[in-house]
C-alpha cells in the first residue's frame, strides 16, 4: 500500500500549493464568504460517507454511517446556501447615481 | 481500469477541479457568486458519481436496502438542518454557524476514520497514520468548533481559566500522541483508538475554553484549517483523491487566514493557542484614559462638520455591528453623499468576528463593495480626508502602534490621526481589548462625540437631514 500512500501524498501536497497559490489573492472583503464556501468545499466529506456506506454492517457501524451522514450533509448543504447569501448581498454602487436633493 | 471506472474516477476529477475554478472566482466581488455556484455545481457532479459508483457495485461496492436507508435518513437529516439554518441565520451570528460547520465537517471526517478502523483493523502503516490524525484533527476540530460557536453565542461569556491548564493539555497532547503511536505501531485494539478520540475530544475542549474575546477570528480561522486537514486525512485513509484534493485546498485556505488575522493583531497563533491576555471583551476593561484634554462634540456640530467636507472616511469597528448600528451607518453615508460629500468605509482585517465579517455586515445593510475600502489601499486617503469618523473602533486607530514599547506596537494600524479632521463615536473614555489609551482621542484634531454606536449615529442621520434639506 506504500505506493497509493505516496500516490494520495503527492495530490495532497500539490493541492496544498494550489491552494496557497488561488487563496492569497483574495481580498479581504471577500474573506468571510471564502472561508464559508472553503467550509462547503469540506463537506465533500460526504462523498467519503457514501464509500463508507456501501461496506459499514453492525450496530456501531451503521450509527457511525447515520451521524456521519448527517453531519456531512448538513456541512454540504448548508455551507454552499448560506455562502450564496451572502455573496448576493455584494452589489455594485447602482450605475446611475442617485441626483441631489431638490 | 474498465470504462465505467474510468467515468466515474473523471467525473471526480471535474468535481475538484470546480472546486479549484470556484475558489479562484472568489478574488472580486463581481465573480464571487458564480465561483460559489461552480464550486457547487462540482459538488453535486462529485457526489453523484460516488453514489452511482456504489450503486452500481464497483470498487468492491456492495449496498443493500439497509446500508441505503441507513445513509440516506442520515443525509436527509442534515440537509434538512443545514437548510434550514442557511436560510435563517442572521449576518451577524455567521461566526457560530462557520463554526458550527466547521465541526461537523471535522466531526463527519473522524467518524469515518473510527468506521473504516472498525471495519479493518489491520490497516497499514500509512493508513494508520492518516486514521489517528484524522481522528485526532477531526475530534479536536469538532469539540473545539462547538464550544467556540458556543462562546461567540455568547453562552460563555466568562472567558474559562482552569489553573494548570496549559499542564494539563501537555500531558493530555502526550497521551494522545503516545496512544497514536501506539496505533500506527500496530496495536490491535479499538480501546487504544476509542482513547485517543476521548484524549482529543478532551482537548479541543481545553485548547478553546481559555480563548477568547478579540482572538476569535484566529481560533475560527485555525479550525477551518483543521477541518480542511482533518477531512484529506479522511482521503488517505479511503485512498479517494476528491476528498485529499479539497481537504487540502481547505487546510491552505484557514492556513492563510490564521496567518492574516494574526499579523493583523500583531500576535503569534502560539501565543493566541496558549491563551494570554486573550481574555474578556475589551468593553468590560474600565481604565479610564487619563493622557491628555479631551475635546467633546455635540451632535449638531458632527453633523455641520460632516455635511460640509468633501471628503469622509468611515472607520467601523466591532462596537458597530455589537450595537447592530449598519443601517443607521448606512443612512449616515447616504444622506452625506446626497449633499455631494464623498464617502466610504475603511476595513481593518479583524473587525468583527471573523476574517470579513464587517464587510458583509456592511454588504447586508446595502453599502456597495466599491465603497468597502481595505486598510493598504485607504491609508494613503486619510490625508486627503476632512473628517474620519471613527465608530466602534478603538485599537486598530491607536498611532501609537506605530512606537515600540507599548501593548499594540507594531500592530498595522489605519492611518485615521492622517486626517483633517477625526469625529470618534463612543460611549465613553474606556480602553480597548488592548487595554491602554488611544492616542487618537486626545489628539487635538479629534472631538469625541459620546454616545452609543447606534442612537449616536441615528441622531446625527437626523441632524444631517435638516442641514442638507
Amino acid at each position: 500500500m506504500t505506493g497509493s500512500f505516496v500516490g494520495d501524498m503527492t495530490i495532497f501536497v500539490l493541492a496544498l500549493l494550489v491552494g496557497f497559490e488561488v487563496i492569497s489573492k483574495v481580498p479581504a472583503t471577500l474573506h468571510t464568504p471564502l472561508m464559508s464556501g472553503a467550509n462547503s468545499i469540506h463537506g465533500v466529506v460526504l462523498v467519503g460517507v457514501v464509500i463508507l456506506s456501501s461496506e459499514t454492517h453492525g450496530v456501531l457501524g451503521y450509527i457511525l454511517l447515520f451521524v456521519a451522514g448527517a453531519f456531512a450533509a448538513a456541512n454540504v448543504v448548508g455551507g454552499y446556501v448560506v455562502t450564496d447569501r451572502m455573496l448576493q448581498m455584494f452589489k455594485r454602487r447602482p450605475v446611475v447615481e442617485k441626483a441631489d436633493h431638490p | 481500469m474498465s470504462h465505467w471506472e474510468t467515468g466515474i474516477r473523471f467525473a471526480s476529477l471535474f468535481g475538484a477541479v470546480c472546486f479549484v475554478i470556484g475558489l479562484h472566482l472568489m478574488n472580486s466581488p463581481a465573480s464571487a457568486r458564480r465561483g460559489n455556484q461552480v464550486s457547487a455545481f462540482g459538488m453535486v457532479v462529485a457526489v453523484a458519481a460516488v453514489l452511482a459508483n456504489v450503486a452500481h457495485g464497483s470498487d468492491g461496492a456492495d449496498m443493500n436496502v439497509k446500508r441505503w436507508i441507513v445513509l440516506l435518513a442520515g443525509v436527509g437529516v442534515g440537509s434538512g438542518y443545514g437548510l434550514y439554518t442557511a436560510r435563517t441565520v442572521h449576518m451577524t451570528s455567521m461566526p457560530q454557524l462557520v463554526s458550527l460547520f466547521n465541526a461537523v465537517g471535522g466531526g463527519a471526517a473522524a467518524l469515518i476514520a473510527i468506521a473504516e478502523y472498525d471495519i479493518y483493523p489491520h490497516p497499514s502503516g500509512g493508513t494508520a497514520t492518516a486514521t489517528v490524525l484524522d481522528v485526532v484533527i477531526g475530534g479536536i476540530t469538532f469539540t473545539g468548533s462547538l464550544l467556540a460557536a458556543l462562546k461567540l453565542q455568547g453562552h460563555l461569556s466568562h472567558p474559562v481559566t482552569i489553573p494548570g491548564a496549559r499542564l494539563i493539555s501537555g500531558v493530555l497532547a502526550a497521551l494522545t500522541a503516545a496512544g497514536g503511536g501506539w496505533v500506527i505501531a500496530g496495536a490491535d485494539r479499538k480501546l487504544v483508538l476509542l482513547a485517543v478520540i476521548l484524549l482529543a475530544l478532551v482537548l479541543g475542549v481545553i485548547t478553546v475554553l481559555p480563548i477568547g474575546g478579540a482572538d476569535m477570528p484566529v481560533v475560527i480561522s485555525l479550525l477551518n484549517a483543521f477541518t480542511g486537514t482533518a477531512v484529506a486525512m479522511a482521503g488517505f485513509v479511503l485512498s479517494n483523491a476528491t476528498l485529499t484534493i479539497a481537504g487540502a485546498l481547505v487546510g491552505a485556505s484557514g492556513s492563510i487566514l490564521t496567518k492574516l488575522m494574526a499579523d493583523a493583531m500583531n500576535r503569534s497563533v502560539l501565543s493566541i493557542i496558549a491563551g494570554g491576555f486573550g481574555v474578556g471583551d475589551g468593553a468590560a476593561v474600565a481604565a479610564a484614559g487619563s493622557g491628555g484634554p479631551v475635546k467633546a462634540i455635540a451632535v449638531d456640530d458632527a453633523a455641520l462638520q460632516l455635511a460640509y467636507a468633501s471628503k469622509v472616511i468611515i472607520v467601523p469597528g466591532y462596537g458597530l455591528a455589537a450595537a447592530q448600528a449598519q443601517y443607521e451607518c448606512r443612512e449616515l453615508a447616504e444622506v452625506l453623499e446626497s449633499h455631494g460629500v464623498d464617502v466610504s468605509y475603511a476595513i481593518h482585517p479583524v473587525a468583527g468576528r471573523m476574517p470579513g465579517h464587517m464587510n458583509v455586515l456592511l454588504a447586508e445593510a446595502n453599502v456597495p463593495y466599491d465603497q468597502l475600502k481595505e486598510m493598504d489601499e485607504v491609508n494613503s486617503e486619510f490625508e486627503r480626508t476632512d473628517v474620519a469618523l471613527v465608530v466602534g473602533a478603538n485599537d486598530v486607530t491607536n498611532p501609537a502602534a506605530r512606537r515600540p514599547g507599548n501593548a499594540v506596537s507594531g500592530m498595522p494600524i489605519l492611518n485615521v490621526d492622517h486626517a483633517k479632521s477625526i469625529i470618534v463615536i463612543k460611549r465613553s473614555m474606556a480602553s480597548g481589548y488592548a487595554g491602554i489609551d488611544n492616542e487618537l482621542y486626545t489628539d487635538p484634531k479629534t472631538s469625541m462625540f459620546f454616545a452609543d454606536a447606534k442612537k449616536g449615529l441615528a441622531a446625527l442621520v437626523a441632524a444631517a437631514k435638516t442641514l442638507v434639506a
